[in-house]
């Protein structure tokens, strides 16, 4: 067959598709029709609007931007486009918040390091995983030392931690250390034992039942009232107490519709078998019941990573109050698109790559048949 | 209660929690001094009072009330460590201790002062509901707003002081209800509304973020009395003397005529009041508990209150807010300090 002919009929194959799917009526004619247009009318509105027509760290007769004054937009009458310069001036406090300058290596190795650390569990297949697994266990000792300071480092309080420092921080401890307890919670609720169980009913269904931001407020307001003066645990580690509960009741209800989905015969054969109650829920319930679980629990995770924002009402600096920090200043005022867009753009990014995880990971756990 | 406590102790630390635990139960000036650094519990944000510049240094006339406090205690009006507070949390983290001082345009009423345990100091701010409209509606005065479409927060007392302001002269108003102070300013940006309606410092800020802010014109009517200023908590005297004479101490700079850039000069001034302040007649420093340079630190460091006025918000500023309530009370205004004797 001659290159022509392949080109022949993979051109009918879209353009079959095409007829099928976008031009089958002409209803759908018509509605493919207005849904491109409006397509084309957003997407050049938001790429000049982003790109084409926007400044970056110069405006448009080569100046450097140092306040909102020189952006193209505040000198030529009817231009609109956006200045990015503002994020470029924040980009420190963006990514670390009022952290000392001079000492940002060593959050921007914490960053670098961070992807080591969660490798090894989420991908089995990879080299040297025993190893990645031990990194695993010792980096959140080594991000505490690195971020907080100790003997041979200067100590940076928490209170100069901020922007994507913060978001991070409590995102993902809030996500680590809550998945063993959520885990603790689910069978504790399954359990037989009256006492452990209704302690486990009580705490889920008291923390399911009040919202996020009056737990941050009773750890940040109340908690303080009850210690003797003088006695103040971290502001942010508050938050980040708070935040652990918060995910871990929610996350042990997505553990426990895993839980409840294994047949009951399961447990019975392993039980038969000898095997003890921590054997058969660690080898046989729990692998099974985790991998059910799988899209209920990273959904409560992307809502955990989003809602880490509300520390700002508690006046934490997360990405979202360090933005709302730099619209206050007088040089940056009135930026509202620019910022937003800026950080809808970082949350998006790392909540996108969770969905294509857990994606995968069903996709991979996959062992049935349909 | 003790049980209670411990409980909670234990508890904290069992969590890992890092605490600072205080020596002594000793007062305020003491707890500071040791620990080096000032606690000072500012805005999340608000441009000219208190907000971190691009380089993560905060800048503010808010923030400047805690510099001169560093100033006062340690002689260094960087030791400051802010505390960023949201108007929700404010209170609390002053009464819990986490901060020694609270500076973040807050108003001092009768019910914050007595019933929430908490001093106001003085009063840094001279605030109030004001109103700013169109240059081209051709109004110079509140008077002329009869029948005009107002946007208004809902169920707020900016709300209420509309209505009785409207009502004690006679005039009428169509409002346009807003749920926040952002939507009102939006609203009023769009032309939905002839008049806009806030504390005054906050049209001033709006407008200068308006792409041409000399369209746009403050009345000169300010229809709500909002003092501004830094509290600190009930009980520690000695300590809310620190911060009001730290206060008063830029405004008498000002009243005396001491700048930063003079202060060097002036301790060789032949006015008494002067050499007070500055600690050349000693004596005056130690009944504060504090070195006799104190007022000398804030005023080479700080500045006086007019320098501080003109830095942040005043007419050179893109705020551009006038002296007016916040002049000294000999060029007509209300700014007052009691004398340094």
């Amino acid at each position: 067959m001659s290159s022509t002919a392949i080109q022949i009929i993979s051109r009918s194959k879209y353009y079959n598709w095409l007829v099928k799917n976008l031009f089958s009526t002409w209803v759908n004619t018509i509605l493919t029709v207005i849904a491109l247009i409006f397509v084309y009318q957003v997407g050049s509105f938001f790429l000049n609007w982003a790109i084409f027509d926007a400044d970056f760290r110069y405006n448009f007769q080569g100046e450097l931007i140092i306040d909102r004054g020189f952006c193209s937009k505040n000198i030529v009458p009817g231009e609109y486009g956006a200045c990015w310069a503002i994020i470029f001036a924040r980009w420190n406090q963006f990514m670390y918040g009022l952290y000392p300058i001079e000492e940002a290596w060593r959050v921007n190795l914490i960053y670098a390091l961070l992807p080591l650390a969660i490798i090894g569990i989420l991908f089995d297949k990879i080299p040297f995983r025993r190893y990645f697994i031990y990194f695993t266990f010792i980096f959140p000792f080594l991000a505490y030392f690195m971020l907080y300071g100790g003997p041979g480092l200067s100590v940076v309080g928490t209170n100069k931690w901020g922007g994507l420092l913060v978001t991070l921080f409590l995102g993902v401890t809030g996500i680590g250390l809550a998945f063993p307890l959520s885990i603790l919670l689910a069978l504790g609720r399954r359990s037989k034992m009256p006492i452990i169980k209704s302690l486990c009913v009580v705490f889920i269904e008291f923390i399911r039942g009040v919202p996020l931001i009056t737990l941050l407020f009773t750890a940040n307001v109340m908690l303080p009232l009850f210690l003797p003066d003088g006695v103040n645990p971290d502001n942010l580690l508050r938050a980040l107490v708070a935040v652990t509960l918060f995910q871990s009741a929610y996350m042990a209800e997505a553990i426990r519709g895993g839980l409840q989905a294994i047949p009951r015969g399961q447990v019975e054969a392993a039980q038969s078998l000898g095997l003890s109650y921590w054997q058969t829920t660690r080898k046989i319930v729990l692998p099974q019941a985790l991998k059910i679980a799988i899209p209920p629990i990273v959904n409560t995770c992307i809502g955990l990573f989003k809602d880490t924002s509300l520390v700002l009402i508690i006046g934490l600096f997360d990405l979202l109050g360090i933005g709302r920090a730099a619209l206050a200043d007088m040089t940056w005022t009135k930026l509202y698109y620019e910022v937003y867009v800026f950080i809808s753009l970082v949350f998006f990014i790392f909540c996108f790559g969770m969905s294509r995880y857990s994606l995968y990971l069903e996709k991979k756990l996959k062992t049935d048949n349909s | 209660m003790t049980k209670i406590k411990s409980l909670f102790i234990s508890l904290v630390l069992t969590l890992g929690v890092s605490t600072a635990i205080a020596g002594s139960h000793g007062s305020t000036h003491d707890l500071v001094k040791e620990r080096g650094k000032l606690m000072c519990g500012s805005n999340t944000g608000l441009a000219g009072f208190g907000a971190p510049n691009d380089a993560g240094v905060w800048e503010g006339i808010d923030v400047d009330v805690c510099r001169a406090v560093a100033a006062a205690v340690f002689g260094d009006a960087s030791k400051v460590e802010y505390v960023p507070t949201t108007s929700k949390v404010r209170f609390t983290v002053l009464q819990s201790g986490e901060i020694d001082m609270l500076s973040r345009n807050t108003t001092w009423t009768l019910s914050r002062d007595v019933d929430l345990g908490l001093e106001f100091v003085g009063v840094n701010y001279y605030d109030g509901q004001g109103f700013m409209v169109n240059k081209s509606l051709g109004v110079s005065s509140a008077m002329e707003l009869d029948g005009a479409s107002v946007c208004i927060q809902v169920g707020t007392t900016t709300e209420m002081n509309l209505a009785d302001f409207f009502k004690a002269n006679g005039m009428s108003y169509e409002s346009v209800p807003v749920e926040t102070n952002s939507e009102a300013d939006a609203a009023y940006t769009a032309g939905r509304c002839d008049v806009y309606t806030t504390d005054a410092s906050g049209l001033y800020a709006s407008r200068a973020g308006y792409p041409d802010p000399s369209a746009h014109v403050v009345l000169p009517e300010i229809v709500s009395k909002e003092p501004l200023g830094p509290a600190v908590r009930h009980g520690d005297s000695e300590w809310a003397d620190i911060v009001r004479w730290s206060l008063n101490a830029m405004i008498i700079g000002e009243e005396l005529g001491i700048t930063s850039a003079n202060v060097d000069e002036m301790k060789s001034s032949k006015n008494p009041e002067v050499l007070r302040l500055l600690g050349v007649d000693a004596g005056y420093g130690a009944m504060l508990g504090l070195s006799d340079d104190w007022a000398y630190n804030i005023l080479s460091q700080v500045g006086n209150y007019s320098e501080s006025f003109e830095k942040h918000i005043g007419p050179n500023t893109p705020i551009n807010i006038q002296r007016g309530l916040n002049a000294l009370y000999k060029d007509g205004g209300i700014l007052y300090a009691p004398p340094f004797r």
